[in-house]
């Protein structure tokens, strides 16, 4: 065996570098070739998208600073109604904000039923797990416009239709989130309450839920903050709150800027300001959880 | 354990619980006191007047089936058949529907019992099982009947326009035409319109028969009428899902591509200089801010609608988005493995290679192929606002509010769109850095 080795030595160490030398090199050429398709696939892309543009990307290049130029020195020189407007467009947001709240909490709720039951040795029906994950996967696919343009057409417009739609892809999202928190969850406590004759619903309550709600709730509040745009751009389509406001300000064009501004400004500082309490308070939960 | 001790120990717990119990009974509460609020500012129970239960059936019907129209002209006398009423489904001259027979008396088979004949000197006939036979003259611009004055509530009648709706189909008459419509499940004409000499031809007729169009061998002429199918527009969808994840592509390539060096200039152990941290953070926090829809609709105005702007408005956003999580990332990078890299005497810049990109590159990709599926989404949303792709196409069908199988149609490709989005970008963060379990 040792003569083996000794004798194998320096045509071992050879092979190994050369084979060694080998893979780098293969490894470079199977990089450089997927950064080559990258960036074929990149300008290719960016040509085709190009030409299918009304506008073209170059000429439209030095007009992007011009519209925001316009409503911004039309709203400087009405800068005195700003606050006015400010004021009457508040409620539009908070209907925008109501809208995003209530699909939010619906969405976890169902999200929570989702994971339960599509997640091993937590779902009630062990056997329809693929169905509750199939269910969970197709909810989260749709995208929101589409089950909120359809339900526009039946209920009319307004929030309604926006909060369904919103419900039901963060039900679909959340779900996967929280199933994959859930597979985590340590299951002596359900077995446990097992043992002492506790039901599916007790189990979960009180074995579960205890576990996993930080990260739930820290998952909740990230969508939040999602649903908050969501809602917004729902509203453009014809759902009510900011987004359709945005949009009839839009249609006023120039002399009815300032209406637009503030509805900006509204927007900006709405979005800035969940994005920073939902992050501070996430830091928190989660960190409360390490220690 | 003194038994003072014990008490204040019980009384404690007992405090603790009467804490918990109140919280458990608090949290649902408020959560109820707020949709009860929700209740009554949404006015969720005046829905019910405002749904317009009507619209729901016919979307419901149509998504999943089609109707044949039969209309006379009360005025040339001519007659025309037509899938969904439409110029691009109207059947070729010569050609009609086998559930239509007579030259002279034309008479209408609509299943069920249910006959409609139009005769001549528009005059109508329509028989209907358990009802006396209706017939109606049409003259001018109003309508004589024999229909009795106590009508059910399945036939709207005046002596301008009469409507009848039956389970097996329905007919309306005017003083200008006379229309009879009659369903069947089904897309119809989904394959080949009724101009295309493959249409009812059979899938091994095409394959292996004889050649059907003399000018063009089978395969080659089906498959092209296929693609310019005009009812079904097979080659613009196609076309619009490709603008769709084009967008999606080229936005978070884009952002990933400019959001790297700008996380380098926001990560506290890369950037030794706090003011400009600071500002990179905050532009981040800006764009990030003004979000899609306002960076959509400013976009649109200087770029016009179309793909691009929806790839630029996804491609800000996400700057933003990815240089908040790629500078986190890099905050997080273990300092041990660059002090290795240097010890073998690396340049800074080997450093980076070695040292910091082969520990953030795995929760990057994750990261941007993670935003590439949900950007497929966003995407279908830009789109019917800044008018490109898929998005476009359903919100038009939408707005139209006749072509329901249509929309039934974009939304199952949507939906069929995301989830192949979903399982590719699993699948290539798979290839490039292995499964976690």
């Amino acid at each position: 065996m040792a003569d083996i080795s000794l004798g194998g030595e320096p045509r071992a160490v050879d092979g190994i570098q050369s084979s060694y030398m080998a893979q780098v090199q293969r490894r470079r050429l199977y990089g450089g070739l997927t950064l080559l398709i990258f960036v074929v696939l990149m300008a290719a892309g960016f040509n085709v998208a190009d030409s299918r543009n009304a506008g073209g990307f170059w000429d439209g290049l030095h007009q992007i600073g011009d519209y925001p130029a316009e409503v911004l020195s039309e709203a400087w020189e009405k800068r005195a109604d700003l606050p006015g407007l400010i004021a009457k467009y508040f409620p539009a947001l908070v209907e925008t904000i109501n809208i995003a709240a209530v699909s939010t909490l619906i969405g976890a709720i169902g999200g929570l039923f989702l994971s339960l039951l599509g997640t091993r040795g937590l779902a009630k029906w062990p056997r329809l797990i693929p169905l509750f994950r199939r269910i969970s996967d197709i909810m989260r696919a749709v995208p929101e416009i589409v089950i909120a343009l359809v339900l526009i057409f039946v209920l009319g417009g307004g929030p309604v239709p926006a909060i369904i739609a919103i419900a039901i892809h963060t039900a679909g999202a959340l779900g996967k989130m929280f199933s994959e928190v859930a597979e985590n969850a340590d299951l002596k406590p359900v077995e446990g309450l097992a043992s002492t004759g506790a039901t599916w619903s007790q189990r979960m309550l009180l074995g579960v839920l205890p576990q996993v709600a930080p990260n739930y709730l820290s998952y909740s509040l990230l969508r939040f903050e999602i649903n908050i745009r969501a809602s917004a751009i729902l509203g453009f389509v014809g759902a009510g709150g900011i987004g359709y406001e945005l949009r009839n300000a839009m249609g006023w064009g120039a002399g009815r800027f300032d209406d637009a501004a503030a509805i900006f400004i509204l927007l900006f500082g709405t979005i800035v300001f969940f994005d920073q309490v939902s992050s501070r308070y996430r830091n928190r939960l989660t960190e409360g959880q390490g220690q | 354990m003194t038994a003072t001790d014990l008490s204040l120990t019980k009384h404690n717990a007992n405090k603790l619980f009467q804490r918990k119990r109140l919280i458990g009974f608090g949290i649902p509460a408020v959560i109820f006191a707020y949709l009860v609020y929700i209740f009554f500012a949404f006015d969720i129970a005046g829905l019910a007047g405002r749904a317009n239960l009507d619209n729901a059936v016919t979307l419901a019907s149509d998504s999943w089936s089609h109707k044949v129209h039969v209309t006379r002209d009360n005025r040339s006398g001519e007659i025309t058949y037509a899938v969904e009423g439409e110029r691009k489904g109207r059947y070729p001259e010569g050609q009609r529907p086998d559930w239509v027979s007579g030259d002279e008396v034309l008479t209408i088979d609509l299943g069920g019992d249910h006959i409609v004949r139009y005769l001549s000197d528009n005059r109508t006939e329509i028989e209907i099982p358990g009802f006396p036979m209706i017939e109606v003259q049409a003259e001018g611009r109003s309508l004589t009947s024999n229909l009795p004055a106590d009508l059910p509530d399945w036939i709207s009648a005046s002596n301008r326009r009469i409507g009848i709706t039956t389970p097996e189909g329905r007919i309306t008459l005017t003083g200008a035409r006379t229309e009879v419509f009659n369903y069947f499940p089904g897309w119809e004409l989904f394959w080949f319109t009724l101009d295309s000499p493959y249409n009812g031809q059979s899938l091994g007729t095409i394959l292996f028969g004889e050649q059907i169009d003399p000018t063009r061998s089978n395969i080659a002429g089906a498959i092209s009428d296929w693609w310019n199918n005009a009812m079904w527009r097979h080659k613009d969808v196609a076309w619009a899902i490709g603008e769709t994840i084009l967008m999606a592509f080229l936005g978070t390539m884009g952002a990933a591509i400019i959001a790297l060096p700008l996380a380098f200039m926001a990560a506290k152990r890369f950037s030794p200089f706090m003011l400009l941290r600071a500002a990179t953070r905050r532009v981040f926090d800006f764009v990030r801010g003004v979000d899609a829809l306002i960076w959509t609709v400013v976009l649109a105005r200087a770029f016009g609608p179309g793909p691009m702007t929806g790839a630029l408005a996804i491609l800000i956003t996400d700057t933003g988005t990815f240089g908040k999580i790629f500078s986190e990332a890099l905050e997080n990078v273990d300092q041990k493995q660059i002090e290795g890299v240097e010890s073998t005497g690396a340049k800074p810049l080997q450093r980076y290679r070695f040292g910091v990109i082969p520990q953030v590159v795995p929760v990057l990709l994750a990261q941007i192929l993670y935003f590439l599926e949900s950007n497929t989404r966003s995407a279908t949303i830009i789109g019917a606002i800044t008018g490109g792709g898929i998005g476009l196409m359903l919100t038009q069908a939408i707005q139209t509010q006749k072509d329901w199988e249509e929309v039934a149609y974009y939304i199952v490709l949507i939906v069929v769109m995301v989830m192949f989005m979903d399982w590719f970008s699993g699948w290539l963060r798979g290839k490039l850095i292995g499964r976690k379990d």
